[in-house]
């Protein structure tokens, strides 16, 4: 099924949930980023738990902590 | 307040813009800005607000120039090495433009000053960087309702949103600092010098227009840019109903320091150590 991950579609298995989602895309520090699903901000705890549809817009928002 | 003929002219390109015009620099010539970190991203901020013609100008830093911060720390000069951030960035700045009143903090952000630091200006530009300064700046201003700039930085990204009251915060998106484990080093991490440039002049121009009250300002949205494949997005954020601080059962109501330490901290303490 289609998504769209940081604005750009992506095919992805049926059934995958957030956290899933996160190892599929290699995303290698899971601590690191903050996951909106069509515009809503999902708690950590319900990374597993939440299951991805078609047409679904996730975005995942890196922590960037630098600045000097 | 009228300006003179020096001040017509020297800020001219601004004043021939419709949405400034002399209204508008007038604004700016009375508005106050603090800038929270006189480094990566201070560093252009404070440049542009100084070249803009903002009125009084607050800096923040505890820390002296060193040799590596050249790369990218354009306010400081090879001179400045050694010298407080904030008295390199001051002199700077009123070479610039004299008129200028320039306040300095030589100090890092805590809980227990923050409050009584940010208390005059109109508008605050966070450019710390380490997560406990960010979190920090973020509740004292949802808290005391003043706008803010957040930004940040790492490798050849940069983020970047403005909060004004009501709109959502750095909290709703990001809602604790991160573990203290997965947070890179500054020296794993590193940083292309003109993304510190990019993200900075970005969160002057935001600045600037909340002074003046034109344009559209990066509310209830998130600017990421990525400067290696020069892709740049802008994601819709909303305020988030549990956020810990903005939301409608707050946790957070009082300001508290993070223990997690700035990464350049995290280098100090490891030379100390390695002297030891
Ligand atoms: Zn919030």
């Amino acid at each position: 099924m289609r998504i769209k991950i940081n604005g750009k579609e992506q095919v992805i298995e049926k059934g995958l949930s957030v956290a899933e989602l996160l190892i599929v895309n290699k995303v290698e520090m899971p601590d690191m980023v903050s996951v909106q699903l069509n515009g809503e901000f999902v708690r950590r705890g319900k990374f597993s738990q939440t299951v991805l549809k078609e047409n679904d817009e996730i975005d995942f928002l890196y922590f960037m902590g630098g600045g000097k | 307040m009228a300006m003179n003929d020096a001040q017509l002219e020297r800020f001219s390109r601004h004043i021939i813009l419709k949405e400034v015009g002399i209204e508008g620099q007038e604004k700016i010539i009375q508005g106050k800005i603090l800038i929270i970190g006189a480094g990566g991203l201070g560093a252009p901020a404070a440049l542009y607000l100084a070249a803009a013609g903002v009125g009084i100008i607050g800096l923040v830093d505890g820390d002296k120039v060193d040799l590596t911060n050249l790369q990218r720390q354009v306010i400081h000069f090879t001179p400045d090495v050694g010298k407080p951030k904030v008295t390199s960035a001051k002199e700077k700045i009123e070479l610039i433009n004299p008129d200028i009143k320039v306040i300095t903090y030589q100090e890092r952000v805590f809980a227990d000053n923050i409050l009584e630091i940010i208390g005059g200006y109109d508008f605050i530009i966070d450019g710390t960087d380490n997560f406990p300064a960010k979190f920090l700046i973020n509740d004292v201003c949802v808290m005391t309702q003043k706008p803010f700039s957040h930004g940040g930085i790492l490798r050849f990204d940069g983020q970047t949103m403005t909060y004004v009251p009501g709109r959502a915060c750095y909290r709703c998106i990001f809602k604790e600092p991160p573990p203290k484990n997965a947070v890179p080093s500054c020296s794993q991490a590193g940083v292309l010098g003109a993304v510190a440039g990019m993200l900075g002049t970005i969160q002057a121009a935001e600045a600037l227009k909340f002074i003046i009250g034109k344009g559209e300002l990066l509310l209830n949205r998130l600017l990421i840019f990525n400067a290696f494949k020069m892709e740049f997005r802008t994601v819709r954020t909303q305020r988030n109903s549990q956020c810990p601080v903005c939301g409608s059962k707050p946790t957070i109501t009082s300001l508290e320091d993070y223990e997690q330490p700035a990464c350049d901290l995290h280098l100090k303490e490891d030379i100390n150590e390695n002297k030891g």
